[in-house]
């Protein structure tokens, strides 16, 4: 049992290990210089997005409209902790993904109670009236936004972070509480008559996810010198949402691929943002047609078992 | 084992679905409701199971008010219901959607012996455990939704119009196992537009029109009454 687990993990172990020591290396070596450091950064954030919402959205089927609400608070909260109280930064990651993780309560109790797409409306209000706040907030630097000038992001804590938020959401997943979440998006009626009790897992699903979303914002906030209400819209949701839908709703590794391609594009198309939405909506169009479900549908990639044991060697039962 | 007492459903401000119903179970009966659509069918068991919620009057299941419980609780105190359009998850196996029957409970042993049972009442269950449960037949979903049922052990198992869309010699294989369940231990209440089925294996029977019960006699008794052969036996 133990053996057979191994095997099947150390694929992803050398997998996870080996791209990070290629990218740290051809960094210190100054083959990717610091525009493509960023970028990549940009890729990790958005794959901790993508990822997060589809635990929410493609996983447990309740459709959120406003993620990047989440990532607002969790970099508003990250900016003020290191600006004004001098939060070292791990302290600042969690606390920044505690606070989104509040606020998802808050918003989740009374709206995932009931059946129905409340939470979509009640997200994407959320969205809107958190971009009025920080306007009109001067503590936070209003319209113009909130200057941070310790860049404590880089290349390592993204891919940590990247890391971690696969491990916890797979590994949430794959436990009873994945599959009651599976149910409810499934059925919701028929998993309740399962003895699922629905609310908690949906607001639980949703909380993981806003809190990996605020983890998203402090890095985010960390890596650009300066948060503003515009970063945070609804357009950004949208864009989150875009990687969940083309990747795939309920596969994680989907939503690493879409992110990664998003971004990508993203990047390419820097000097033309309205190309770039067309390009994005070309894509959905292309994708719903040929693959309704997603580059990956519900599935997810999955990497050869490395044998450890010589086969020759083995013993085959007893005569 | 089950006694509902003056419920009164209500839909929106408008539409009163049950009025002052009451019914009872006994511990090791089929007990079923017949009745035109449109009855009350599915409100009484979505209120028994706790998916509806009365204005008033009271469901007691083996001496526990359980009228406002949440429906997952109600689960836990042994009472489940293979909901009206079978409602499986249809992206999942087959085999998947039989463990999630068996989600509160953690006796692996006994799990897995419920299961092999489950395979034995439907064999055609047995044949196709790793294939998405959305791509079974009609009448495959049934026994699936059934079966999965099964898997949380119930002592009281409700069942919603199971003959649904099925060929009426799938119907009657249908009964049998539901026949079969009830010889085994289980208490049921069964919901049916196929009166005459209904009747054929219940013990006794309720008859409800526009959210009333109109008459209750054993089922025997039931299927001679000139109204009800009239209105629900087709003469
Ligand atoms: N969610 C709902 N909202 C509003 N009205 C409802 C709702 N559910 C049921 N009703 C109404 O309540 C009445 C009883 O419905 P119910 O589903 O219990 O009937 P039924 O006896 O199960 O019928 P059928 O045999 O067609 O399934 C109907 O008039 C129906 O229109
Ligand atoms: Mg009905």
């Amino acid at each position: 049992m133990r053996q057979e687990l191994i095997e099947r993990r150390l694929p992803w172990l050398i997998l996870t290990v080996g791209v990070y020591l290629v990218i740290s290396v051809t960094s210190a070596l100054g083959i990717l210089n610091d525009y493509h450091m960023i970028n990549i950064i940009t890729i990790g954030i958005s794959i901790i997005l993508g990822v997060s919402l589809n635990l929410i959205n493609g996983f447990t089927g309740q459709f959120s409209l406003g993620h990047a609400g989440f990532m607002a608070v969790g970099a508003y909260t990250g900016a003020i902790l290191t600006m004004k109280f001098g939060f070292p930064f791990p302290a600042t990651l969690l606390c920044g993904g505690l606070a989104a993780a509040v606020v998802g309560l808050v918003i989740g109790l009374p709206t995932l109670r009931l059946r129905g797409d409340y939470l979509a409306i009640a997200t994407l209000g959320f969205g809107e009236i958190l971009r009025v706040l920080f306007i009109n907030w001067s503590y936070v630097g209003g319209a113009g936004g909130m200057v941070v000038t310790q860049r404590y992001t880089n290349f390592h804590w993204v891919y940590a972070m990247t890391v971690l938020t696969i491990i916890v959401i797979r590994n949430w997943l794959q436990s009873a509480h994945g599959r009651a979440c599976v149910a409810i998006r499934e059925d919701e009626i028929a998993a309740s008559s399962m003895g699922i009790n629905t609310t908690l897992y949906k607001v639980a699903a949703f909380i993981l996810g806003s809190f990996f979303a605020g983890v998203a914002g402090v890095l985010y906030a960390h890596a650009y010198y300066i948060v503003t209400p515009a970063s945070f819209g609804f357009l950004k949701s949208v864009e989150i949402l875009i990687i969940v839908v083309l990747g795939g709703m309920g596969s994680i590794s989907g939503s690493v691929l879409a992110a990664i391609a998003i971004t990508l594009v993203s990047v390419i198309f820097t000097p033309w943002p309205y190309l770039r939405m067309i390009l994005y909506s070309l894509a959905l169009i292309i994708v719903m047609v040929y693959r309704p479900g997603g580059l990956m549908g519900v599935k997810e990639i999955q990497l050869p078992a490395l044998s450890l044991k010589k086969k020759e060697g083995q013993q085959v039962g007893t005569p | 084992m089950l006694s509902v007492q003056g419920i009164n459903v209500f839909y929106g401000k408008g539409i009163h679905a049950l009025k002052d119903l009451s019914l009872e179970v006994g511990q090791g009966e089929i007990v079923t409701l017949i009745g035109a659509n449109g009855a009350g069918k599915s409100s009484t068991l979505n209120t028994i199971s706790g998916l509806v919620r009365p204005r008033s009057g009271s469901v007691v299941f083996r001496d526990m008010d359980i009228t406002k419980l949440p429906a997952h609780k109600i689960v836990e105190a042994g009472l489940c219901q293979v909901p009206e359009g079978r409602r499986i998850f249809a992206n999942l196996t087959v085999q998947t959607n039989l463990e999630l029957g068996a989600y509160l409970r953690k006796d692996k042993a006994a799990i897995a012996r419920d299961m092999q049972r489950v395979y034995e009442l439907f064999p055609r269950l047995a044949e196709r455990k790793q294939q998405p449960a959305g791509t079974l037949s009609g009448g495959e979903q049934q026994m699936l939704a059934i079966g999965r049922a099964l898997m949380s052990q119930p002592q009281l198992l409700m069942l919603d119009e199971p003959s649904m869309g099925l060929a009426p010699l799938l119907v009657k294989e249908i009964f049998r196992i539901v026949q079969e369940i009830n010889r085994a231990g289980t208490t049921i209440l069964l919901v049916e537009q196929n009166a005459r089925m209904a009747l054929s294996i219940a013990h006794r029977g309720y008859v409800l029109e526009t959210g009333r019960v109109v008459m209750t006699d054993s089922a025997s008794v039931l299927a001679e009454v000139d109204e009800v052969r009239k209105a629900y036996l087709g003469g």
